[in-house]
């Protein structure tokens, strides 16, 4: 037990202009799971791409099992021992699992066929050890997104792993996935395998864990033993100061009923919908992922068409096509996915700030630029975007950035109703608390807001009623008082005993 | 460059060299064609051949201008070569049936319904652009042999019409198709980078679920990048019916790969989103400087179509380089 499965040495990586890891050591012993915690740009995903053969390191050395080595490509460092699960899967969705397990590798008959018996035995076995319920002939495509990182998983055990290094694994999956991902973890450990886990999400650290070492602007700040200590010092290794989680919510004055949802329909994605946000008023919506959450806030910003309900906006019943009816009735959504419908990331801050309303921000036929960078400059004054000019590309800001972006895009609009699904997805600990004071700071000024979270702290943090859905169906209401995790977590599983018919 | 002057090693120095020629590398490559062909023959960049090459890539420019809106929205436009022969064949034919002033409009009219029905199966219908265009290419084809019954089509009166003013022309000692690439460049590159009709066009090819999410209304916006599309190749017919009174049916055939090159040439990325009408021109005339000098220093017409796509392919290689900062890497 003694000797390092995989040890890094002061290893730096420089790109131009910037020195991305600075002599950092990393060590992973066999049977334990060595937990790798940052900031984003903390150098997390660098360094595991220099252990993964897919950068080299201009310093520093590679031990595995003491040996020096040196991992020329993915593949290199897979036959050495180090197999990496990545946080973006990375598998062929046309072909069978079988075939994806073992691509680059297939089993050979003579002529270069394809021995397709033992290339099915043998993923069948590796699937059994898993615990998979599917069969290696399945096509890739066809899985559920935990499945999909199940295949990526058993193309790990292809070979006798001595080190497995785990980027962000559960970001895509439910809770009971995240069981049997955690269950496979544990396994790996007890036969010895040496993990590395990346993370975000301190509760899983915690869980999962024997040791954790914090990155931080590239360079090592220390390790924890993690039945020694706690969240906040954690926290504070890794931001440098500590951070107040336990936030009470302080209640605003409400307004009037800016958002009133009756009996709404959209096929079988969510029925019989009904709530009210006034202004004021933050309204939490939490569920499983599939529970219809998204849904109603697409139904609402009219990407999508209600088969049944109303929608009243201040008192008015509204017809919404589309998003342009959605916005002329004072309706915004800052949307899941920030890159891919938040964002256009190849154009600057200030157009992607303006791009719903540049239509109107015309003097003559063309646009006028001082009425643009005015809003740019509000905006990015009142939010704090961290950006140099106007003029950077959206896709060169940081995660916390590029959300307020979008938000100060939706707020330049003068919005009645804001609806925010998973503010604070993929980004890091200092910024989602920014992000979180913003909303109650948004709220505090009078607007009706929405917020979708799979993170039950963020619901619970921001929120000043929780709705709780499960399977399309609103199941109960908690006010800010009331909830708590536990009733919380019953009612979006629907065992809760208070279930409404 | 930031880059050159970063404290680095030796491997970040060759980056930053790789990323400098990257960046510029079509200029370079430019620039060394027009120093090799200017010592090849002196005539290379006399004012007589220069206005030569400008003339005679007018028409292939005028179509680049209006595919350079296309092809930033992220779609392509496969069908400009034959509908540019249709709409020079219609040209001629009721030049002498209408009159060359009702002609005109009339010509106008028919090529743009033929964008506007590209731009409701790619917009509306969200039909792949490639496969639509590339059928209209074929379909528009037939439809110009239809109509002409497979025959020549030619103006009776030659000497006589005032219509030739357009494509033989000179206003100032300058050839009318010249004004008019660079009246309309000047025009569309306006309409493109000040307005917000031409922010959206940026949105749409950047991201169009985003912009769908913005309010952008996407299907209308793709619909009226085809629609300037087949104003351009309008015009650009105008100018070739004009400038020769007579044509084959086939009088464009093979144009919208060259139309392609000259915007891919100007760095417009396939993949929509960035571009600009400016760079176009570039494209339009680093092209018609290579076909020109290429046949200046006595090869083969056929070459051009060699070294143009060599050149592309150099092009398009630069600039993914230059976006992940080396020449080759396992990963994209």
């Amino acid at each position: 037990m003694s000797i390092p499965a995989l040890r890094l040495k002061d290893i730096v990586k420089t790109f131009p202009g910037v020195r991305a890891l600075d002599g950092v050591s990393f060590e992973v012993l066999p049977g334990e799971v060595h937990a790798l915690l940052g900031e984003n740009g903390a150098g997390k995903s660098t360094l595991m791409k220099v252990l993964g053969g897919i950068y080299q390191p201009n310093e520093g050395q590679i031990f595995i099992e003491e040996q020096p080595a040196k991992m020329a490509s993915p593949l290199d460092a897979k036959s050495k021992g180090v197999v990496f699960i990545h946080q973006e899967l990375s598998l062929a969705d046309e072909l069978t699992v079988a075939e994806n397990i073992y691509l680059g590798e297939l089993p050979r008959k003579s002529f270069g066929r394809v021995d397709w018996t033992t290339l099915y035995e043998k993923s069948d076995a590796i699937l059994k050890r898993l615990n998979c319920g599917f069969t290696p002939q399945t096509r890739v495509g066809s899985l559920s997104i935990a499945n999909k990182q199940m295949v990526e998983i058993a193309r790990a055990l292809t070979v006798e792993a001595k080190a497995v290094i785990f980027d962000e694994p559960t970001a895509s999956l439910t809770d009971a996935e995240k069981v049997v991902l955690f269950d496979i973890i544990n396994d790996l450990r007890a036969r010895g395998v040496g993990v590395a886990y990346i993370s975000h999400r301190m509760d899983e650290i915690f869980t999962i864990s024997d040791r954790i070492s914090v990155l931080r602007d590239g360079s090592y700040r220390g390790s924890l033993i993690t039945a020694d200590t706690n969240e906040d010092e954690v926290t504070q290794l890794m931001i440098g100061r500590s951070l107040d989680l336990t936030h009470a919510i302080v209640p605003n004055t409400l307004g009037e009923v800016a958002l009133s949802v009756e009996n709404l329909s959209c096929g079988s994605l969510f029925q019989d919908v009904s709530f009210q946000v006034r202004a004021g008023e933050v309204v939490g919506f939490y569920g499983l992922v599939g529970a219809g959450r998204t849904e109603i806030a697409e139904t609402l910003f009219g990407l999508r068409t209600a088969t049944a309900g109303q929608i009243k906006i201040s008192g008015q019943t509204v017809k919404i096509n589309s998003p342009t009816d959605a916005i002329s009735h004072g309706i915004s959504l800052v949307p899941e996915d920030r890159k891919e419908q938040g964002l256009v990331l190849g154009m600057n801050c200030r157009d992607n700030m303006t791009l719903p309303q540049v239509g109107a921000l015309t003097s003559g036929p063309f646009v006028s630029s001082g009425q643009e960078v005015a809003i740019f400059d509000t905006y990015h004054e009142k939010l704090e975007i961290k950006t140099p000019s106007w003029k950077q590309q959206a896709g060169n800001l940081s995660g916390g950035n590029q959300q307020k972006i979008v938000i100060g895009k939706w707020l330049s609009m003068a919005p009645k109703v804001l609806i925010v699904d998973e503010p604070t997805r993929g980004i890091d600990v200092g910024s989602k608390s920014e992000i979180h004071n913003l909303i109650r700071d948004l709220a505090s000024q009078g607007y009706a807001i929405i917020v979708i979270s799979s993170e039950m702290p963020e619901v619970l943090r921001v929120s000043d009623r929780v709705i709780a859905m499960f399977h399309g169906k609103i199941m109960r209401e908690f006010s800010a008082e009331e909830v708590t995790e536990d009733n919380l977590v019953q009612a979006i599983s629907g065992i809760g005993p208070d279930k409404v018919a | 460059m930031s880059d050159l002057t970063a404290s680095g090693d030796g491997a970040d120095r060759r980056k930053a060299i790789v990323n400098l020629l990257a960046r510029n590398g079509i200029l370079i490559a430019f620039a060394a064609f027009m120093i090799g062909f200017t010592l090849a023959n002196e005539r290379f960049l006399s004012f007589d051949n220069v206005l030569g090459v400008v003339r005679s890539s007018a028409i292939l420019g005028v179509i680049a201008l209006g595919v350079t809106f296309v092809v930033i929205s992220g779609n392509l436009d496969l069908s400009v070569g034959s509908m540019m022969s249709f709409s020079t064949i219609v040209m001629l034919d009721l030049h002498d049936k209408l009159g060359p002033a009702l002609a005109i409009p009339v010509m106008f009219a028919m090529t743009m319904a033929l964008g506007a029905l590209i731009g409701f199966l790619v917009g509306y219908l969200k039909l792949n652009s490639l496969i639509v265009t590339l059928g209209m290419l074929s379909a528009i084809h037939g439809l110009t042999l239809t109509y002409s019954g497979g025959k020549n089509m030619d103006i009776a009166d030659k000497e006589g019409t005032w219509f030739s003013v357009f494509g033989q022309g000179a206003v100032f000692g300058i050839p009318v198709p010249v004004v008019i690439f660079f009246g309309l460049a000047a025009v569309l590159s306006l309409l493109l980078a000040r307005t917000a009709f031409g922010r959206k066009v940026y949105a749409v090819g950047g991201n169009g679920v985003a912009a769908t999410f913005s309010g952008i209304p996407r299907a209308r916006v793709v619909f009226f990048t085809y629609l300037i599309s087949s104003f351009c190749v309008a015009m650009a017919g105008l100018l070739q019916a004009s400038r020769s009174l007579g044509s084959q049916n086939t009088v464009g055939q093979g144009l919208e790969l060259d139309v392609l090159a000259a915007v891919i040439l100007g760095g417009a990325s396939l993949l929509g989103g960035s571009g600009t009408v400016f760079k176009t021109v570039i494209g339009v005339l680093i092209l018609g400087f290579i076909t020109n000098g290429l046949l200046l220093v006595g090869l083969q017409f056929y070459v051009q179509y060699v070294v143009t796509w060599v050149i592309i392919i150099l092009a398009v290689w630069l600039d993914v380089a230059a976006k992940r900062g080396r020449l080759w890497s396992p990963i994209a």
